[in-house]
């Protein structure tokens, strides 16, 4: 099955890569933008066929390597 | 003394640091990242460079490789252990010491000589150094020392705070800091402050036909307080 998971930034954490991108956007004339945080998409495609193990070993995963908690937060955003 | 130095696919400064720990008296073995075995060691070095082409986060997947558990434990047994650059990098991402390294704040690569007040004399990296300030080099891209206000007041008030940026005269100011990194941190220790993570690279100033001597005065006196 394939697990899609979402890592963003957490809230205090700065991000200037973001923020170069809303400077950008900024110049080429989208002026509505209040802030921009970038952030990392995994598709992960695994042999387990049972939705319940499959969610609980990539949390494992964004737990031990995609993420880094402390600055990060990770989401499964979708499962099938 | 005896000293290994981590080879990680990309590591880039593990030759220099081998040949300024042997300049020094140390008898040093390079360590391929994949044995499970470290050698009989005094000092292990993961140095600086560019682990894994610095995929998904700056020493992620070098945390997770074969020889680390071994490091690990070694540092958890009190063992010495010195992070530089990428090498600080990786000792984040294993939870030996506290925070993480973030992109550098202006977003620039930087490659210059800088300042560092030494914050903490009571441990085997600075103990006896008669200098307050020294003069390293950086070169990096992710350096900007970051760690939750929890994390900060721990690190604080355990003195774990081993170096920061500063100017020649030791002060410490946003004018000096170069990457952003919260008090102007360039390195810090564990706990037991016999782990110790580094920005700047001791090891590029250990000669003064290239840079400097300040590294010179670092491993040596590392070497006498290992003895």
């Amino acid at each position: 099955m394939k697990i899609s998971v979402i890592i963003t930034l957490k809230k205090d954490v700065l991000d200037p890569q973001g923020k170069v991108i809303h400077q950008t956007l900024d110049g080429m004339g989208f002026k509505d933008v209040n802030e921009i945080r970038q952030g990392k998409y995994f598709e992960i495609d695994t042999k387990e066929t049972d939705s319940d193990k499959a969610k609980a070993k990539v949390e494992e995963m964004c737990k031990k390597l995609l993420s880094n908690l402390v600055i990060e937060n990770y989401k499964i955003i979708d499962l099938k | 003394m005896k000293s290994s130095v981590i080879t990680f696919p990309g590591s880039n400064c593990d030759r220099d640091m081998d040949v300024a720990l042997k300049k020094f008296g140390f008898k040093n073995k390079m360590v391929w990242h994949a044995d499970a075995e470290l050698p009989k060691s005094d000092l292990v070095v993961l140095p600086g460079g560019f682990s894994y082409g610095d995929y998904l986060r700056c020493g992620s997947m070098a945390s997770k490789s074969k020889i680390m558990q071994s490091v690990i434990n070694f540092a958890n047994s009190g063992g010495i252990v010195m992070g530089i650059c990428n090498g600080f990098q990786i000792l984040v991402e294993t939870g030996l010491v506290p925070g993480v390294l973030l992109r550098n704040k202006y977003l620039e690569f930087i490659c210059k000589n800088v300042f560092v007040k030494i914050c903490d004399k009571h441990n085997k990296y600075f103990k006896n150094v008669n200098n307050e300030v020294l003069e390293f080099h950086i070169a990096h891209n992710e350096g900007n020392y970051f760690c939750s206000n929890d994390q900060l007041k721990e690190i604080e008030d355990n003195n774990q705070i081993a170096i920061k940026y500063c100017d020649k005269n030791g002060k410490i100011e946003d004018q000096f800091n170069p990457n952003g990194s919260i008090k102007n941190i360039a390195g810090i220790f564990n706990k037991g402050k016999n782990v110790l993570g580094m920005m700047p690279h001791p090891e590029r100033m250990i000669d003064t036909s290239l840079s400097g001597e300040d590294g010179s005065l670092f491993f040596k006196n590392l070497i006498n307080n290992l003895k």
